[in-house]
């Protein structure tokens, strides 16, 4: 950076969105070392390393099989079990594991953030990016699986990928967004109220069910349909199956209504934080 | 470089007491419903008098339990100025050093820096105990806002610097203390910005750690870079600051010649230093002293003391019985340190029973601008009669003279000696060598 012309002013913060965008930039080889030690650090020292990131999905996928398709008889829109529960779970993984984190972010890292500036909005970002290569590689594990039911067994003809396949990265920024939207929201309640710390996984245990990966949304009467797009990760996930396995009852509207939603998160979760980003450490 | 690298204009910072910081959730919804309902706030129960910063109090915010942790705090930096942030425990350094460091926002004003930030506050910020040494020194350079190719043209210096070679692919979880210190002291230590924000609590660690930390920041500073440092150390300060800043109350005094910010932390303000000590009931050391003679008054009388002009003390001293061939002295020191040495000259008229006022001179041109402490002695060739070491502080301030030959560096100690030149030829008869030295190579004098 050039030392002649570089001017840093430091002052109270006004206005609505204060981010600071190019210092974002500058700092992403910091963004990427973050991505890098979440990664290391999770599985240094496991056996079986990365592969938990596959094992993870399978055991759940396993699990619902069991007890959602074979025991309570759920059904899944006359999908096999397991690609269809794979694929309500692809996603929802991303966004189970990355809001969490987000939420807590300022707390976990508050020796952090109380010795030294970065922009704040790096450890976030981080998260989500970090998150991005577990997704990356269960969503191989979930086109195995996907191909051996399609082309391997009976049951999988009723499988009929479509063209929205090429749609799929939306549906991932889509989440990525939710999760830091609704993410930002939680750190910035959570710097100044720990109560909502311990309600976080309550929150996504409940927030799954509501996400329609155990049942299909067709099992809801057609007239509250239009209601559950009020949680955005409905479209995520039933968006998912309808590309991959060509079923799902969404429509237009709900999936317009899941966006607009979506950006409205998005827009104020990141609003709030930059609110705050700069004087949280005064009573974290 | 006409305008200066730092500019710091009425920076105010307000904190919030209790209330705020110590709720949870449900504190701040039955706060909000009290409201709703017009009622009073169900958690304000506390009086006028429970409050734990009085209205009247000189740093109270415009609401109750507000404090202002800064007020109006105003000076600039100007390029390669090593400025010394010094000032009692919660006078507002580290609010100061939080805002210099864009930890925290300030609640008014405005700072502009002109260069690269790097701030210090702690070493080895972000390590994680998983990653071994070369990662850690990647994720902490960025993280003290290096990119990644700069650490890569600085990672042999960074490694050879740390002396942790034989390890650096080692989690650093199995370093010992004294490897990980060291490796984080190597990154900070590398960083290259124009200005560096540095708290003194750095220096932690073993005496060798701290002097090589020391020792890095006045290479950082000879450098021409413009240095912030935070110190309660009054030697360290003294040793490489080239002004300071000197908070109190969450006020700051700016422009100040390190002595007399120094002479300020010390509760000796320049204009009413207590000049006057009472000795009689300062302990003895040495209680076979006797009492036949004793000190009972010291004064500073010269006020104040510029490095040119004589340093005069009054002494009052209470003898019992007369005595001959006497020697009066003082001992004069640093702060923390052994006595830098000792004037010494014999008492003439010797004392008469009763009550003596002395007055005893230090010649002026031989200690250099800074703090000191003086002690005083009476003895004869036997036995001392009374003593008490370096206890009165006093401040010896830079003279009042644009000559360059005065000039002193703050690494060059305390004590000017005198000395004279004469200049020999091979070619000179012989006559007329030595000189009389002209006053100039005296020194000061």
């Amino acid at each position: 950076m050039p030392a002649a012309n570089y001017e840093l002013v430091i002052e109270p913060a006004r206005g609505w969105l204060n981010i600071r965008w190019r210092e974002l930039l500058h700092y992403r080889d910091l963004t990427l070392l973050l991505v890098r030690r979440d990664f290391v650090s999770k599985y240094r020292q496991t056996v079986l390393g990365t592969a938990w990131f596959v094992i993870q999905p399978l055991l759940t996928t396993l699990v619902f099989t069991v007890i959602f398709g074979n025991v309570a008889q759920l059904g899944t829109d006359g999908m096999p079990h397991v690609p269809f529960y794979l694929a309500g779970l692809l996603l929802w993984s991303y966004f189970a594991q990355s809001l969490p984190a987000i939420g807590s972010c300022l707390i976990v890292n508050s020796n952090l953030f109380t010795k030294v500036y970065f922009p704040r909005l790096v450890v976030p970002l981080s998260i989500i990016l970090s998150n991005l290569i577990a997704l990356g590689l269960q969503f191989v594990t979930f086109l195995a699986f996907w191909a051996y039911y399609r082309f391997g067994t009976e049951a999988g003809g009723a499988m009929q990928a479509n063209w929205t396949v090429l749609l799929f990265p939306l549906l991932v920024l889509q989440t990525a967004m939710i999760a830091a939207g609704v993410g930002l929201w939680l750190a910035v309640i959570t710097s100044q109220y720990r109560d909502l710390q311990h309600l976080i996984p309550f929150i996504v245990q409940i927030w799954m069910y509501a996400s329609f990966i155990i049942v299909p949304l067709s099992e809801v009467p057609e007239r509250f349909r239009l209601w559950t797009a009020l949680n955005p990760m409905v479209a995520v996930v039933e968006g998912t199956r309808y590309a991959f396995l060509g079923k799902a009852a969404l429509t237009p509207l709900h999936v317009g209504v899941s966006a607009a939603l979506t950006l409205a998160v998005f827009a104020t979760g990141l609003a709030a934080f930059g609110r705050i980003e700069r004087k949280f450490v005064d009573y974290i | 470089m006409s305008r200066p690298i730092i500019e710091v204009r009425n920076v105010s910072k307000l904190y919030r007491l209790g209330s705020i910081g110590a709720g949870t959730f449900q504190d701040a919804l039955k706060r909000r419903w009290a409201l709703l309902l017009g009622r009073e706030d169900p958690l304000k129960r506390v009086g006028e008098k429970d409050l734990m910063i009085p209205p009247d109090h000189p740093q109270a915010g415009p609401e109750p339990n507000t404090f202002w942790a800064l007020k109006d705090v105003t000076f600039d930096v100007r390029e390669g100025e090593v400025l010394g942030i010094i000032g009692k425990n919660g006078a507002g350094k580290s609010t100061l050093l939080k805002i210099l460091s864009r930890i925290t926002e300030p609640t008014e004003g405005r700072i502009v820096m002109r260069g690269r930030v790097a701030s210090l506050l702690e070493v080895g910020t972000g390590f994680h105990p998983d990653l071994t040494g070369r990662e850690n020194i990647y994720l902490n350079g960025a993280i003290l806002g290096m990119r990644t190719r700069e650490i890569d043209a600085r990672f042999d210096d960074i490694v050879e610097f740390s002396e942790v070679e034989r390890f650096i692919d080692t989690p650093v979880k199995r370093y010992s203390s004294g490897m990980y210190v060291r490796l984080a002291f190597a990154v900070a230590a590398h960083l290259d910005p124009e200005i560096l924000v540095v708290d003194e609590v750095l220096a932690v660690g073993d005496a060798e750690f701290q002097k090589k930390c020391l020792g890095k920041m006045q290479d950082v500073a000879a450098s021409g870079r413009t240095v912030l440092f935070v110190s309660h150390n009054m030697n360290t300060v003294r040793s490489f600051c080239t002004q300071c800043v000197f908070i109190e109350a969450g006020r700051a005094i700016a422009g100040l010649p390190v002595p007399s910010a120094i002479a300020r932390y010390m509760g000796l303000s320049p204009e009413h230093a207590a000049t006057s000590v009472d000795m009689s009931t300062l302990p003895r050391s040495f209680s076979a002293l006797g009492d036949s003679i004793r000190f009972i008054r010291a004064e500073l009388l010269s006020h104040p003391v510029r490095e040119t002009e004589d340093i005069c003390f009054g002494l009052t001293v209470n003898a019992s019985e007369s005595v001959p061939g006497l020697l009066l002295g003082a001992y004069i020191g640093v702060p923390g340190q052994r006595c830098l040495g000792v004037a010494q000259t014999e008492l003439p008229a010797g004392l008469r029973v009763g009550e003596n006022y002395l007055r005893l001179t230090i010649r002026g041109g031989q200690l250099a601008s800074g703090e000191y402490v003086a002690g005083f002695f009476i003895r004869d060739c036997f036995r001392d009669y009374d003593y008490v070491r370096e206890f009165m502080p006093f401040v010896v301030e830079p003279a009042v003279t644009e000559d360059w030959t005065s000039y002193w560096h703050p690494s060059w100690g305390s004590v000017r000696f005198a000395c004279q030149v004469s200049t020999a030829h091979t070619d000179d008869t012989g006559a007329g060598r030595s000189a009389a030295p002209s006053p100039e190579a005296r020194g000061l004098r």
